[in-house]
């Protein structure tokens, strides 16, 4: 079958930024995403976990995108303005995708 | 002297405090004892909610007068001076740095309703009646408290915290406001009427689910202090049990200026004392993400609040019979 090349970004960040990512996103036309909440981790700010929390400020999610590689600048540029001072991961991977007109 | 200690023992050996001290230990036995996220998220709505209501249906029974909008006013003004005060102590008492010093003084302008829950429960196993309007009182505290805060940091280095529109109205417009403001409306709108109708379900089990509720505060307060005490020293550990007795002491002197009764200035005091972990950590997290959270976390959860939870609110109860007469 043939497939096509994509890239997948992957930025974990806290909870009470997830709107404020996904309105960078949309505005920078990276409209499909999906969110998925975090259980739990550890790093340079200490360890934690979703069950031990009291504050919505200290979840975290993971927002998934899954694009054409020429608009990852594009995309990065974006998500970069919102977590930049933020505790989080962004991290970036290829992929492959079956039905590239819907990326 | 001997009432504190009498007043202290009774609450201590109260359902809701022993709930809250199981689950403290539980936690730092490391016990996998756990309240569900959802279940959790569930006893707060319902507490919140009957809390406010019940706020509500005393302002439509007792009427309202000019002393809910000056203890409204009240507590706005509390809310923003307490970080003031805070910050000094915080300063004079530890070596922390300016910004996490602002961040902790902004928990502690704003409030804990929890605690705010806790102190009523024991009013009204004393039998002693207070302000339903408190309940706004105690909604009207939870937002000023911020903008200290960031004004605390932006004296220092010219602005580093941000207050934009969209926080401003994520942390008036948060679930716990809405829902509390909200049954405090449905309340006072509907009267000892309304409140006849759903009493077997927010008057009988209130205590019941309060114990459970507590039981997760205590095992979330045992988790705080494990992750946070490398965080902390000596000095802040200090500044958390000796700022909540400063700020009770404005409230005291705002419930004597106001002519409120026993409760209310006990309310009021309970209100100053307690300190943030709900909605000024998220207001933190966006506008001062520099700021160490374990600090301001485990100071506000894991030493204030059982501080008032098991001392405080005993304390605070005697000086305002004492003082009100």
């Amino acid at each position: 079958m043939e497939t096509h090349k994509a890239k997948r970004v992957e930025i974990t960040i806290e909870l009470v930024m997830q709107s404020r990512l996904t309105e960078a996103l949309q505005a920078a036309d990276v409209t499909g995403y999906t969110i998925i909440p975090v259980l739990g981790g550890s790093g340079r700010s200490g360890d934690w976990s979703r069950s031990g929390q009291v504050s919505r400020g200290q979840g975290m999610v993971q927002v998934i995108c899954i694009i054409r590689p020429e608009c990852l600048d594009k995309l990065l540029e974006a998500a970069f303005s919102v977590v930049e001072r933020h505790i989080g991961v962004v991290s970036i991977t290829d992929c492959d995708v079956l039905r590239a007109e819907r990326f | 002297m001997t009432d504190i200690f009498a007043l202290a023992a009774q609450n201590l050996l109260s359902p809701i405090v022993l709930s809250f001290v199981l689950g403290l230990g539980s936690a730092l036995a490391r016990s996998d004892l756990s309240i569900p996220e959802a279940a959790a998220k569930a006893l707060s709505i319902y507490l919140l909610f009957a809390i406010g209501f019940k706020g509500g249906v005393s302002v439509a029974d007792h009427g309202v007068d000019l002393s809910l909008g000056l203890s409204l006013l009240a507590g706005i003004v509390l809310s923003a001076l307490l970080p003031l005060v805070a910050f000094q102590l915080l300063r004079v008492l530890s070596k922390m740095d300016r910004l996490n010093a602002a961040a902790v003084a902004g928990h502690y302008g704003s409030i804990s309703i929890v605690t705010f829950v806790a102190a009523t429960s024991v009013l009204e196993g004393q039998g002693l009646p207070s302000e339903g309007y408190m309940v706004a009182v105690a909604a009207a505290m939870e937002a000023p408290a911020i903008l200290s805060a960031l004004w605390l940091v932006s004296r220092g280095n010219g602005g580093a915290g941000r207050m934009d529109s969209k926080l401003w109205r994520e942390v008036m417009l948060n679930g716990s406001i809405v829902l509390l403001v909200g049954a405090f409306m449905i309340g006072w709108i509907t009267g000892p009427k309304g409140l006849a109708e759903i009493e077997s379900f927010i008057v009988s089990p209130f205590k019941g689910v309060l114990c459970l509720f507590l039981l997760d505060m205590g095992l979330l307060a045992g988790r705080g202090m494990q992750s946070g005490r490398k965080a902390l020293g000596f000095g802040s550990v200090a500044f958390g049990i000796l700022m909540p007795l400063a700020g009770s002491m404005f409230g005291l002197g705002a419930g004597v200026l106001l002519g409120l009764s026993t409760g209310g200035t006990m309310l009021m005091m309970v209100l100053s004392a307690s300190a943030s972990y709900i909605a000024v950590p998220a207001a933190m997290r966006v506008a001062l993400p520099e700021a160490n959270p374990s600090i301001y976390l485990t100071l506000s959860l894991g030493v204030t609040f059982p501080f008032n939870l098991v001392l405080g609110i005993p304390l605070y109860l005697v000086i305002a019979q004492a003082v009100t007469g």
